[in-house]
């Protein structure tokens, strides 16, 4: 499966991070290689094989759902790179 | 005496309990080692108050007497632990000025036992690498060298074994999600084991890739791994994936009778091109177990070929998803907006400037076997082909196989630099002895051997048994003893 330059631009837009278009051609030719490299995985058998999901079969522990912590919001917001009156802010997202 | 920093952490702990050396002078010797090795680049944030008030506390403590194994002993500490009020970056610009406001499980339960920190310790960028040179603060150096160049300590655990390895601390905490304990460990000459998935929690260690993501300790002997494993292992309520098994004594399983055992030699590992110098190390290594009195025997994992692709698939998928938390609102960096940019931008700016190249690339690849149309062709297939991988080591533990002795890494230490223009896939074929562990969940170590011809470490791997890590730390043990591995860097930082 080869990568063309539009697909780089779209999982890059899906993966939202900036790329420059001028850098679009070297990125599709990396993720090219890469998945060239997987393709060995089609030469396997995998007729009637389940996913694999966890390493060892054990069901998860269930907890009773309560709130176990709270009024922590200064400690939350503490390392937020933009944070007023007690909010994370971001730009404007709604026009 | 030798320099206390130079202590295995078996001696430390002992010469502490008898008063021969106080916690704090241990504590002040590793940190004046610390300091003269800047030019290692292992340490990233360095903690001398802490570690001394932490010296302090534990002298108190074993005054008192009946104190755990760990207390008093200095440890560096991976920079992927999130530990309370200090740096904690994954060594990614996109969390530059992140300090956790919790401590991780592991930091924890080693700062409980008494454990002292020196500080945070280089690594891979989101411990995706095998050459540390993927980190924001630039490369760890490896301590060994044979001329001018100067090498890669492996990754991602690269700081760990590098302050290891140059006495920089009395042991460090790692972890392993393709190879980033082992590898390191056997290009620095030092042991680190990855522990069986499951068995010590990943709350509060920054994740990669979930579902193969485990810490572990990167030690001077086996016996001191036995003993660090036994501190950072337990069940954990915060880790649903954490294993509700009681912890066992490691380091009492340190008998050194391997007689009967059965060591498995995976024939599929023997790749073409394999290099004729590790070769007859691993040949070397077989001979001594059997002559330990283990019997050898040829197994085959036939879909061990398949680890590194399925690898690459899974780990960037989980990663990619792991990952889309950092983006510039809740903590790290955020970037600079122009007029006009909305919030898509501020996504989209913030993680070009955070992420480096190689996370960058992860992240795009894991997206797209992610993506509509393609998650059955990529991620379940490559999901079905782990279920087969896993089932292997399954069919040769049934056969009776103990522990199965392998290569850890295809080459000694390269050098710094030498593999970048090489292609990301060939920077992969690194752990392609080791990820084969990561996708089973089996527990493996790796136990250095000796020198090469140039005088670079080289280092063999155990596999053992899900759970058995104190079956498998005693192989180890047997392995450390024959080889008698002594030697140490020669100190040029």
């Amino acid at each position: 499966m080869s990568i063309d330059v539009e697909t780089a631009r779209r999982v890059a837009k899906l993966a939202r991070i900036q790329v420059d278009e001028s850098d679009l051609p070297a990125l599709a030719g990396e993720l090219s290689n890469i998945l060239g490299f997987m393709e060995q995985l089609n030469e396997v058998d995998v007729t009637g094989v389940e996913p694999m999901t966890s390493v060892t079969p054990m069901r998860l522990k269930r907890r009773a759902d309560v709130v176990t912590d709270g009024n922590i919001q200064e400690l939350v917001l503490k390392n937020a790179p933009d944070a007023r009156e007690g909010f994370f802010a971001v730009p404007k997202v709604v026009e | 005496m030798t320099n206390a920093n130079e202590l295995t952490l078996a001696d430390a702990r002992d010469a502490l309990r008898k008063g021969d050396l106080s916690a704090t002078d241990l504590t002040m010797a590793c940190l004046t080692a610390m300091d003269a090795g800047d030019a290692l680049g292992a340490y990233v944030h360095k903690t001398p108050e802490i570690a001394l008030d932490q010296a302090r506390a534990a002298d108190a403590r074993l005054k008192a007497g009946g104190a755990p194994d760990l207390c008093g002993i200095p440890l560096g500490i991976k920079d992927l632990f999130c530990t309370k009020g200090v740096p904690s970056q994954a060594a990614s610009n996109i969390l530059k000025e992140f300090k956790p406001e919790y401590e991780s499980t592991v930091t924890t339960k080693l700062f409980d036992a008494g454990a002292v920190m020196l500080g945070k310790l280089n690594m891979d960028e989101f411990a995706m690498g095998s050459s540390n040179e993927s980190s924001c603060y630039g490369p760890a150096v490896n301590p060994w060298r044979v001329d001018d160049r100067e090498l890669s300590p492996g990754g991602s655990s690269g700081g760990s074994a590098s302050a290891v390895a140059a006495d920089l601390c009395i042991a460090a905490t790692g972890t392993d999600t393709g190879g980033s304990i082992r590898q390191p460990a056997a290009f620095c000459g030092i042991v680190g084991i990855k522990p069986t998935y499951g068995r010590v929690s990943r709350w509060g260690i920054i994740a990669y890739a979930s579902s193969l993501d485990q810490a572990g300790p990167m030690t001077k002997s086996v016996r001191d791994a036995a003993i660090l494993l036994g501190a950072m292992a337990g069940h954990d309520p915060k880790d649903s994936t954490s294993a509700d098994l009681a912890v066992p004594d490691f380091e009492a399983a340190l008998t050194g009778d391997i007689r009967g055992k059965k060591i498995g030699i995976p024939r599929e590992y023997r790749l073409p091109g394999l290099r004729p110098e590790i070769e007859a190390l691993w040949q070397k290594g077989a001979e001594m177990l059997r002559e330990a009195g283990a019997e050898v025997v040829d197994i085959s994992l036939p879909h061990a070929k398949y680890a590194l692709p399925a690898y690459y698939v899974i780990a960037p998928a989980e990663a990619s998803s792991n990952l889309a938390r950092y983006d510039g609102v809740r903590y790290g960096h955020r970037a600079k907006l122009g007029a006009g940019d909305g919030i898509t931008e501020m996504y989209e700016k913030t993680r070009a400037e955070g992420f480096g190249a190689e996370v960058q690339r992860r992240i795009m690849i894991g997206t797209y076997v992610l993506s509509a149309g393609f998650y059955d062709a990529y991620y379940n297939r490559a999901r079905k082909v782990r279920a087969l991988i896993k089932r292997d080591f399954e069919q040769a533990f049934a056969a009776g196989v103990d522990a199965i002795l392998a290569p850890t890494t295809p080459s000694p230490a390269f050098g710094l630099g030498e593999m970048q223009s090489a292609n990301p896939v060939e920077m992969y074929l690194n752990d392609v002895f080791t990820v084969t562990l990561n996708l089973a969940g089996l527990p493996g170590v790796s136990v250095p051997m000796g020198l090469d011809r140039e005088g670079l470490p080289l280092g063999l791997q155990l596999i053992g048994r899900p759970w058995e890590e104190g079956d498998l730390l005693n192989h180890a043990y047997v392995l450390e003893r024959a080889a008698g591995f002594v030697e140490k860097p020669r100190k040029w930082w």
